[in-house]
């Protein structure tokens, strides 16, 4: 079960360059993405069962972001349908910015690496061999790079390449995490330990500390520079503003939590370790640090796709001072990871239906969206709510049990900077977000295909229900998520 | 094999040199295919046991990416790309030469100061992976065409495995396999993109990709 997950993106991403007919391979596209969702979702049902000598297995951990994976996969694949009719094939265009002639990537390219970009991601949450991870780790970023290049331009290769290279140099850090971490198991006994996540933690207590903290740091340097933690995000704009708007989704959606897994597997052995405070000092550092980055970025950025990336990197940030307090935080850092990748995955989406008719990402060209766009201009507000964590969307009440977090395992400091700059970051984006849908049009309104509204429509529907409604099957999974990682 | 081994480890310091103080990408590319025979030839001599299939097979492959793929790999697209010689680094050859005898200095003195578990000697393997680290950065942040610092990546990437092998950590050959094959994935996509940054700047010099900044 669970190795049929992992290989049917792979099996139906080699069909895709195989296949020759467009229709057929678009077919391929939404076929394989409702597949891969219905076993996910079945995994809900019953548990599969460890495989590969328990190598792969889905803990509760495992089986949320390979959720939150698949679905915004199948959401991807829905817009990847309006979003390809749209593009002109073939032909040589004009870049709206520099006048430069540029062509896509074949399609068959963009649709096989989509789904290598899944079958990656889905071994990053079910591996429970920290080799492995890397391995896929390393594989997703090789899976998304030519994604990002598929606008033949100047501007989408220089973000693939810095992407690749940056996000290819924190990897290699976190290989030497994972050395340094089986330096410190040598303590227990001398004999070679398999760097089994189980096995690691039940063993902890005995390991050399200083080599632990060692590895933790650069395991959390190195997925850090993944997951889009500042100092390391520089990256992270430039890939997520040049690529297709699905793939901005699924990079910030998807990808991000699945660097973040790396980052909480490390902390779980910390934990169990004993050395909770020390990672946990570490987490909200870096964390309230990526916010306060994005915030001076998010002010004043003129660039409507890049505010959403600068957006990823205050929410990254979020995530890592809610696993970093500890305790009710770290419940709250899970349930904000679902409550962000839905809204900002919809962000990307509705952004991609702007970027279409205005053909520009500046923020100063783009006016009277609502009367041009009714339905886009409706869900970019009620995401940009969602996303500044405005009551009732989930986001305010993830955001909300972090804070309570903050104040009861953290301090009163790590609290008040905390909402200091999330009250920040609203007026910022407030200011930009409001000024788009306001003012005159131009034109008149356009008819929206609904491929392009119904999987943003549905991402926001979610965000919006987990407001009101936290399904008790999902809060045991994060329940059970949080636990491991030493929350509750 | 103690005698092998540090004559193979003391021999990896010179790739490194090579790739300081040389403006001759082809020269580079030389030094990156010793420096991965070298890298092949290491878990041979460094094995206390009698050589194991596995190790044998790890070695094979080990060269055959390393020592002899990747480097043609890449002087295809250096050929492609029509760029022979680094510009401007950002510094000078001679300077490079010198951080690369700082570097190798600090790497001996810290390999004495990192007290491995199990030994009390200093490691001379671990000095030699913290000086290919070092050789890395150095290269991945003062050099300006793409093809230098896909090598400079590399570098740091073998001082990591170098790292590995000083602790004589068995990784399991799945995710030993695994982790060349990402390499070797690695360095297929930086080769192709550096032929289309050539036609799209008409230079590889990652300087000119300044579009997107702040």
């Amino acid at each position: 079960m669970l190795l049929l997950i992992i290989t049917i993106p792979f099996v139906f991403g080699a069909l895709s360059f195989l296949i020759r007919a467009t229709a057929a391979r678009r077919a391929l596209l939404i076929a394989g993405a409702v597949l891969h969702a219905a076993l996910v979702a079945s995994a809900w049902h019953t548990r599969p069962a460890p495989a590969l000598a328990g190598w792969l297995a889905l803990d509760d951990a495992g089986l949320l972001f390979l959720s939150i994976t698949s679905l915004l996969f199948a959401a991807a694949a829905l817009y990847a349908i309006a979003f390809l009719k749209r593009e002109h094939h073939d032909k040589a265009r004009r870049d709206f910015d520099d006048e430069e002639l540029f062509t896509n990537a074949p399609e068959a390219v963009l649709i096989g690496c989509l789904f290598l970009f899944l079958g990656t991601m889905s071994i990053v949450c079910a591996s429970q061999h920290l080799g492995l991870l890397w391995v896929a780790v390393e594989a997703t970023t090789l899976a998304s790079a030519p994604l990002i290049y598929f606008h033949r331009h100047a501007r989408s290769l220089e973000a693939a390449w810095k992407y690749l290279l940056i996000c290819s140099i924190g990897i290699a850090l976190a290989l030497l995490g994972n050395f340094l971490l089986a330096v410190a198991t040598m303590n227990t006994g001398g004999h070679e330990m398999p760097l089994l996540v189980n096995s690691l933690v039940a063993n902890a207590r005995a390991f050399s500390q200083p080599w632990l903290k060692a590895a933790f740091i650069f395991l959390l340097v190195g997925y850090g520079t993944k997951m889009g933690l500042a100092p390391l995000h520089t990256w992270l704009p430039d890939a997520h503003s040049e690529s297709p708007s699905m793939v901005s989704a699924l990079l910030s959606g998807a990808l991000l939590n699945c660097a973040f897994l790396g980052i909480l597997r490390a902390r779980q052995i910390c934990v169990a370790a004993g050395l909770e405070e020390f990672t946990g000092g570490l987490l909200v550092g870096l964390g309230l640090l990526s916010m306060a980055f994005a915030a001076v970025f998010i002010l004043a950025q003129a660039d409507y796709k890049r505010l959403l990336a600068y957006s990823s990197v205050e929410h990254m940030g979020i995530l890592a001072v809610g696993v970093g307090v500890g305790g009710i935080g770290t419940f709250g850092a899970l349930f904000h990871a679902i409550n962000h990748s839905l809204t900002k995955a919809m962000l990307f989406l509705v952004a991609g239906n702007i970027l279409a008719l205005y053909q520009t990402k500046s923020v100063k060209s783009v006016r009277g969206l609502s009367r041009r766009l009714p339905v886009s201009a409706g869900l970019w507000l009620a995401g940009f709510f969602a996303i500044t964590g405005s009551p009732p969307f989930g986001t305010f009440f993830s955001e909300m049990t972090i804070l309570r977090g903050a104040l009861a395992h953290g301090s009163l400091a790590v609290g008040i900077v905390y909402l200091a700059l999330l009250a920040m970051i609203f007026v910022a984006m407030a200011t930009v977000i409001l000024r788009m849908t306001q003012g005159d049009a131009d034109g008149a309104t356009v008819s929206e295909p609904w491929l392009a509204i119904v999987p943003p429509a549905a991402l926001c529907a979610l965000t919006l229900v987990l407001g009101f409604y936290l399904p008790p099957a999902l809060a045991d999974v994060l329940h059970g998520a949080a636990r491991i990682v030493g929350g509750m | 094999m103690g005698g092998w081994m540090d004559m193979i480890l003391v021999l990896l310091i010179l790739p490194g040199f090579v790739m300081l103080g040389s403006s001759r990408l082809q020269a580079c590319l030389g030094a990156l295919a010793l420096q991965g025979m070298l890298m092949g030839v290491l878990p041979l001599v460094s094995a206390e046991s009698p050589i194991t299939v596995r190790l044998a097979c790890l070695a094979l492959i080990t060269i055959a990416l390393k020592g002899v793929t990747l480097p043609r790999l890449l002087e295809k697209a250096m050929r492609r790309a029509e760029v022979r010689h680094e510009v401007e680094p950002f510094i000078g050859f001679g300077t490079s030469i010198l951080v690369g005898i700082v570097g190798l200095a600090v790497s001996f003195w810290l390999s004495t100061r990192l007290p491995l578990p199990g030994s009390t000697k200093p490691s001379l393997a671990l000095a030699i992976a913290l000086f290919n680290i070092f050789v890395g950065f150095t290269l991945l942040v003062t050099r300006k065409v793409a093809l230098n610092q896909v090598l400079g990546y590399l570098v740091l990437e073998s001082g990591i495995y170098i790292f590995g092998m000083a602790l004589a950590l068995e990784l399991p050959l799945m995710v030993e396999l695994g982790v060349l094959l990402d390499v070797f994935v690695a360095v297929f996509v930086m080769g192709i993109m550096i032929f289309h940054i050539s036609r799209a700047f008409e230079h590889i010099d990652t300087d000119r990709m300044s579009t997107l900044k702040e």
